[in-house]
């Protein structure tokens, strides 16, 4: 899906005639020539987005199912109501761009055209999924699809994707690496050594802070000196404040956009605040009574499936089209959830492999 | 042709060597490029290769982890410097749970090429927070591989190991060993991990040790001998892999053995390898397995009190004479 809106910028109206000079790459087109005439962005683009929202929400839905019906253990952090970010992000990436996310990262692994039946049975840990049932929820990665790991302690990955970043510089590739982290992660120590560095090296890199304005069970305003987590501290990393509404997969894939040609241009990291809700707890354990009911259903107001889908029938987008995206991430759920379900369970030979290099385990001869 | 060097000295030319062989090499650290590193083991980097693959970096830990690690899984083979050992724990998410862990999570999918160098130890009167020995905790992690030289000719030869395997490994320079010399032959020199090797002969007990230890244990061995005990000293040279094999094929021989470990006591590396001696050979052994180690204490600054704590070759011949006896 991503591969085909992201040759959209070939589809757009003005811009060969508005550049005398060629573009240079992905980046120079994608920064410029989304925008129809009418001045919203291209219907393949925006229909894109939807495509990346409503296949989110459909797998977290499931997930969440799936869950309720014991076939996936453990613990599990869905991104329901927070898909426009990932969205927005994973429409603006180039495929070889590198994503790097949390344990709430089933969105940003598919948002990258993860195969849905590899992630699926890797949260019922099954041998088919794309860790071989060796990462699970927290763990999902698919590096030939560029994500490279979601990772489970908070701020962990900030200074990794900072790596990938540095990596990309010294090869010359124009690749960026792009990495989500919730709001609690801007309170330790790994946010503030990783966006230094970023800056002092100008890696091409893209910070997203998802700020669903909690933490866990704790929000982020009550432990935190200022207002806006991320985008305040910006300003201490010679970065500058970026606010995003991410619940609208649109403004995020502007600023997405943005951000990523600037990266690729050798112009240096950027940090984006998304401002965001989840519609459910911290995890699966988490009912999430603590938020007050006013502050719940204000937020669902602006569920960013209904509003987007209410907002691309509003402009021209038949409902025909919207349904058809609609039923393909339904059948593609289905399709994926049967595939786990029948999928083997890891052989226990299994649990020995892949420690090392070779493959095996071994400490000693 | 062979030169006199120091640890200090094989520490750059180890480096040196392993830039000019694969240019996908690249270092990182706090001081290690326009100062040439706090112990100056890495002076004439930065003018041989430039800014761009000897980095200064801000006292950022993670940072340099992450750094490291990340590149790591996209085609580059860094080297990162944590300055002291100890400042591992400033870092120790990424050492202990990112690093290891991530290509058993992803199935093999990421391969982290990299080398983590750093100052361990004690014997420089620097105090409990800049003298710990450490590689015990290193050694307890699945997925991290773990090296430490006690001479300047391994020092190359294991460091350029460490930076060609595929693996994570932590390489650990004993201190207090920089400024000591050693015959190293010219050329290239790229060793193996994980191969133990018997730098002393003997029949009557085998001393186990690593890095500063190995000196000590060979020092005790003379004395020993003096005393009508042969000592056979093994220098371990890597906790991951282990050689196990040269291990017990000596003690099975000498049917004795001591270990001499620089950390606190307890869960000190001594204390795995007298179990698998006792698992797989315990019909061999005629004396008690003993461990000299560090007392289990931090290390204290004052060096009429440090030089008292670290197993020293006193220490090492009075366990011999009292095993063999």
């Amino acid at each position: 899906m991503s591969a085909t809106t992201k040759s959209a910028p070939e589809q757009g109206t003005d811009h060969d005639a508005d550049d005398a000079t060629p573009a240079t790459g992905d980046d120079a087109e994608a920064a410029t020539a989304d925008a129809s005439a009418d001045g919203h962005l291209d219907d393949v683009v925006r229909l894109g987005l939807y495509e990346q929202v409503v296949r989110i929400r459909t797998f977290e839905e499931r997930a969440y199912r799936l869950f309720m019906e014991g076939l996936v253990k453990g613990t599990s952090h869905l991104s329901l109501g927070m898909e426009a970010i990932a969205a927005g992000f994973g429409e603006a990436m180039r495929a070889d761009d590198y994503t790097f996310c949390t344990y709430r990262g089933h969105a940003h692994t598919l948002a990258r055209g993860t195969d849905m039946g590899g992630v699926m049975a890797e949260l019922l840990g099954r041998a088919t999924g794309v860790c071989g049932g060796k990462g699970g929820s927290m763990h999902l990665t698919s590096v030939e699809h560029g994500a490279m790991g979601s990772y489970a302690i908070i701020g962990a990955h900030l200074p990794i994707a900072n790596g990938a970043a540095w990596s990309a510089q010294i090869r010359g590739t124009g690749q960026v690496a792009v990495c989500f982290f919730g709001d609690g992660t801007t309170n330790i120590g790994a946010f503030h050594e990783a966006l230094n560095l970023a800056k002092v090296w100008d890696l091409p890199v893209v910070f997203v802070c998802e700020n669903n304005l909690y933490m866990e069970y704790t929000a982020i305003g009550d432990v935190t000196a200022v207002e806006h987590p991320a985008a305040d501290r910006a300003s201490a990393y010679g970065l500058p404040s970026i606010i995003v509404d991410g619940n609208d997969p649109e403004a995020v894939y502007e600023v997405a956009t943005e951000a990523i040609a600037r990266a690729r241009a050798g112009e240096g990291p950027s940090l984006i605040e998304a401002k965001t809700y989840r519609h459910g707890g911290h995890s699966r354990a988490d009912p999430g009574t603590y938020r007050p009911a006013e502050e719940v259903e204000a937020w669902l107001e602006r569920d960013p499936m209904p509003t987007y889908r209410a907002r691309l029938q509003e402009t021209g987008i038949t409902e025909e089209r919207l349904e058809e995206i609609e039923a393909r991430a339904q059948s593609d759920v289905d399709a994926a959830t049967e595939f786990a379900k029948s999928s083997p369970v890891p052989e226990l030979q299994a649990a020995y492999t892949n420690v090392w290099a070779d493959g095996g385990s071994s400490w000693r001869n | 042709m062979a030169e006199l060097i120091t640890y200090r000295d094989a520490v750059a030319r180890g480096l040196a060597q392993e830039m000019r062989h694969d240019e996908t090499v690249h270092f990182i650290g706090e001081d290690v490029a326009a100062a040439g590193g706090v112990f100056k083991a890495t002076k004439g980097l930065l003018e041989e290769f430039g800014p761009e693959r000897v980095r200064d970096t801000p006292i950022s830990e993670e940072a340099i982890l992450g750094a490291a690690m990340g590149a790591a899984m996209t085609g580059i083979r860094p080297v990162a410097e944590i300055m002291f050992s100890d400042f591992l724990a400033t870092c120790w998410d990424l050492v202990a749970v990112e690093i290891p862990k991530t290509r058993y999570m992803t199935d093999g999918q990421i391969s982290l090429p990299l080398v983590i160098r750093t100052a361990n130890g004690g014997g420089l009167r620097f105090g409990a927070q800049h003298s710990q020995a450490v590689e015990n905790w290193a050694m307890s992690i699945p997925g991290l591989k773990v090296v430490a030289p006690s001479n300047p000719k391994d020092v190359i030869g294991l460091l350029a190991a460490a930076i060609r395997d595929p693996d994570p490994v932590l390489f650990f320079e004993q201190k207090s060993l920089y400024p000591t010399k050693g015959e190293v032959p010219d050329g290239e020199i790229v060793d193996e991990l994980g191969v133990a090797t018997t730098v002393r002969q003997g029949s009557d007990v085998t001393i186990v040790a690593l890095a500063s230890m190995v000196r000590r244990a060979v020092e005790a061995a003379d004395e020993l001998d003096s005393l009508g005990i042969s000592a056979e000293v093994i220098d371990l040279r890597s906790l991951v892999p282990l050689d196990t094999n040269t291990i017990i094929e000596s003690v099975k021989r000498t049917t004795r053995m001591i270990t001499v470990e620089e950390n606190p006591r307890l869960c000190g590396w001594g204390a795995e390898i007298v179990s698998i001696v006792a698992e797989e050979c315990i019909w061999h052994i005629d004396g008690p397995l003993t461990r000299v180690t560090t007392p289990h204490i931090p290390l204290p600054s004052a060096d009429a009190l440090e030089d008292e704590f670290l197993p020293s070759v006193e220490r090492i011949v009075a366990a011999a004479q009292k095993v063999v006896q």
